[in-house]
């Protein structure tokens, strides 16, 4: 903060204070006129019939706006908030997140590095550790995965053994890490509408649903030719890529034909954060084993 | 009596007729808006209901709609009708400005419809309470020009000495109101239906809120504060508690209130020093603020016992006892301690609604059946029986309303603190969204209760203008042919 508008802060503050500690104190008629007559007390203006009476300030009200003013006087001494004036507390909102973030690593980071050197599936087994792993996952992966792990549109199931980017406790673990981005390219105006329709029916034929046979027919050589790359020629999916098996019928963007056209023809994009700074080693290396744990449950 | 008094049927002839109008919108859009109100309440009891129109009909879009209509449209009605009332009959002086007067009413219905329609359409500026898109809120700017000539004229008019106190409140929120609009709503459009802010992150967000809070401040607070200092001291027929508070306690409202607004920013990306000042601010507020509730409450000294049988001046006191609440309370959230707990909570939700429902709409209601005989030319409401369930129906459901959200904010707030012995939260966000799930059909109730009473006010409204009274009003309304 430049010099001006530390004095323009200061100066807005005390002038505005000062002046009205100086209202305050001009209106404070100290005698109670009590020998008078209250109602010829009146400063004698009458608006439509309303009159208005000439007493005091009551005590208490005038003390409590006293007592406010005396307690800004020392919290701006104490806190900043006159200008670039630091406050003698030397207090910082960031200086407090520091101190707890300290306080908090100190007293926590034990309670997960006791688990750091245990591999995760025995890990998985362990009632304590998974109790601290759902813990972490409620807190943190819930709000996209659900507070059961089963997933929602566009957020995956991590009950089912169905994995994008590959199930093993260390797959999972770096993608707890490292984050994922799964990219879908919109085929729409590769294929045309036609096209994307005739995919989508060679798809529902891969997962063995209902489809139009004929269509699924035409579908086939554009998949063989757009889509195999990486879904792989029968549709199994690659979990270098995070390309989905086509042929489990589970579906993140929704399994009916219309969605499934949509994925097609406009693409699609799913965004797992990466957690290394957040969570970093040892909570991660928990919160892979309790998500690995959930795909054990689900067999 | 002071000679400035006119004797009755010497003062001018005053234009009621705009005062009418503007009465009976304030009863239609609080309808309106409460009714908005008690659906979204119902929304989050009922997710599905979100879906009836979609997307018309989604929470996101009906929740600025409901705060809007409430604020703007029933709270900015009454706002007018009172302070064209007010300023008349303290200045004893007819309205200034002509034309204006009725462009000050057709224009401020016009900016209401045209935000009925464009909210639920989704076309907004995405910060609240101006959420409206730049024609309108260019529209709403020149309205308020024309308001603030008109009054302001009024008073230049005036046939007495002294402004009244009243007054001075009215003409600060007009004032500040203008000022806090504009700045606030400086954009570049992109196109006839979007626009987006010259400000940018932080300065944005303190503009914004710099806004927002004075919108409760200077609207809803200055304004209606002018209200009571009419109509408290007019149905209780006693004067005012302290010409010497008035004086305090409005120079130090308006010139700290405009400090406060950073409190709604607190453990953000707003500097240290900014926020400390918003707290600091606040804090010296309570006095301020708990002025105009004294001056109003003491003003009853030597008439209580009025209170057992006026209903309508018992909907201006209890209104005053709100008033009183929530400004306590305001002060004592923007303690960042507090307000650590306090934050994106439903406390914060119930506190506004102490606020808009106990004081803002207690008072209003207050003096709507104070003035709505005098327009319609009538002794009285045509059933003071009803005023006084409206009463009981407006007092439990405010209380179902505010007891529900401050169970449901501090149980909210401590549920997101809990710990476990890991360092891992307690409870993921949507077990906080579980346990706040009664706290919602209650909050739902009372909003119904409170609307089931604003009903029986229209069916009194309407009987009140159409069944001819047996003998001659007190005092006949005379338009003005401005």
């Amino acid at each position: 903060m430049s010099i001006f508008w530390s004095l323009w802060i200061i100066g807005l503050t005390s002038t505005n204070l000062a002046l009205l500690l100086w209202v305050l104190l001009a209106n404070r008629k100290v005698a109670v006129r009590d020998d008078q007559d209250p109602d010829n007390n009146t400063t004698g203006h009458v608006y439509d019939g309303i009159e208005e009476y000439d007493n005091p300030l009551p005590r208490w009200w005038f003390n409590l706006f006293i007592g406010t003013f005396i307690f800004a006087g020392i919290y701006l001494m104490l806190y900043p908030g006159m200008g670039a004036f630091p406050g003698l507390l030397g207090w910082t909102s960031e200086g407090e997140l520091r101190q707890h973030q300290a306080q908090a690593e100190e007293r926590y980071s034990d309670r997960f590095g006791v688990y750091a050197n245990t591999p995760i599936e025995e890990l998985a087994q362990d009632p304590q550790a998974m109790r601290m792993g759902l813990r972490l996952f409620a807190n943190n992966c819930a709000a996209c995965h659900g507070s059961d792990g089963g997933g929602a549109y566009g957020f995956p199931n991590l009950t089912d053994n169905d994995w994008l980017w590959g199930g093993s406790p260390e797959q999972i673990k770096k993608t707890i890490t490292d984050g994922r981005t799964g990219v879908m390219p919109a085929w729409g105006s590769a294929l045309g509408e036609s096209g994307v329709a005739d995919v989508a029916e060679h798809v529902l034929r891969l997962s063995g649903r209902d489809h139009d046979a004929a269509a699924a027919e035409r579908g086939a050589g554009f998949f063989a030719q757009y889509c195999a790359t990486c879904h792989g020629p029968q549709g199994k999916g690659n979990p270098m890529l995070g390309a989905p098996d086509l042929t489990n019928d589970i579906w993140l963007y929704g399994g009916e034909p219309r969605d499934i056209r949509q994925t097609v023809r406009e693409g699609r994009t799913g965004v797992m954060p990466a957690q290394r700074d957040l969570l970093r080693e040892d909570r991660i290396h928990l919160l892979a084993a309790y998500v690995y744990s959930l795909s054990l449950d689900g067999e | 009596m002071s000679s400035s008094l006119a004797a009755r049927g010497d003062h001018p002839v005053y234009d009621y007729k705009v005062v009418r109008q503007f009465s009976v919108m304030t009863v239609v859009w609080g309808i309106v808006g409460m009714a908005v109100g008690v659906l979204i309440a119902a929304q989050l009891v009922w997710p599905g209901l979100n879906e009836i129109w979609a997307p018309y009909t989604g929470f996101g879009r009906l929740r600025p709609l409901h705060t809007n209509a409430v604020i703007f449209a029933f709270g900015g009605c009454a706002l007018f009708a009172t302070s064209y009332y007010v300023v008349q009959r303290t200045s004893q002086a007819p309205l200034f400005g002509g034309w204006l007067v009725p462009f000050t009413f057709w224009g401020w219905q016009a900016v209401i419809v045209l935000a009925a329609i464009t909210l639920p359409l989704g076309m907004t500026t995405t910060k609240e309470y101006a959420e409206l898109e730049w024609p309108i809120s260019m529209l709403l700017t020149v309205v308020w020009v024309a308001y603030g000539i008109v009054f302001f004229g009024t008073i230049a008019k005036r046939t007495v000495s002294h402004i009244y106190v009243a007054n001075w409140f009215y003409g600060a929120f007009i004032l500040t109101i203008g000022v806090l609009h504009v700045v606030n709503n400086v954009y570049i459009p992109v196109n006839l239906w979007k626009s987006y802010s010259v400000y940018s992150g932080t300065t944005d967000a303190m503009i914004q809120w710099w806004y927002g809070h004075n919108a409760v401040g200077f609207f809803l607070t200055a304004g209606f504060l002018g209200i009571m200092y009419y109509f408290v001291p007019k149905q209780a027929n006693r004067p005012v508690y302290s010409y010497q508070l008035s004086i305090v306690h409005f120079w130090a409202l308006i010139s700290v209130y405009v400090w406060a607004g950073a409190h709604h920013l607190h453990y953000s990306a707003l500097p240290d020093w900014a926020q400390s000042l918003g707290m600091v601010m606040s804090l010296i507020l309570l006095a301020p603020s708990w002025g105009g509730m004294i001056n109003g409450v003491m003003t009853l000294s030597g008439a209580w016992h009025k209170l057992r049988t006026d209903p309508t001046l018992r909907f201006l006191v209890v209104s005053l006892s709100f008033y009183g609440l929530s400004t306590f309370e305001g002060p004592m959230m923007s303690i960042k301690t507090v307000n650590a707990l306090s934050h994106n909570t439903d406390w914060t939700i119930g506190h506004v609604h102490a606020g808009a429902l106990g004081w803002v709409a207690m008072i209003t209601i207050g003096a709507m059946y104070h003035l709505l005989p005098i327009l319609f030319g009538r002794k009285q409401m045509y059933s003071v029986k009803w005023i006084n369930i409206h009463f009981w129906l407006s007092t439990v459901g405010i209380v179902l309303y505010i007891v529900a959200m401050w169970v449901n904010g501090i149980m909210q707030g401590l549920m997101w603190r809990a710990f476990n012995e890991d360092g891992t939260l307690t409870y993921s966000f949507v077990e906080s969204v579980q346990a706040s799930y009664p706290g919602y059909i209650v909050r739902f109730l009372g909003g119904a209760i409170f609307l089931l009473g604003m009903l029986l006010m229209a069916w009194n409204l309407w009987r009140t203008a159409t069944v001819p009274e047996s003998e001659p009003a007190d005092e006949v309304p005379v338009e003005a042919k401005a």
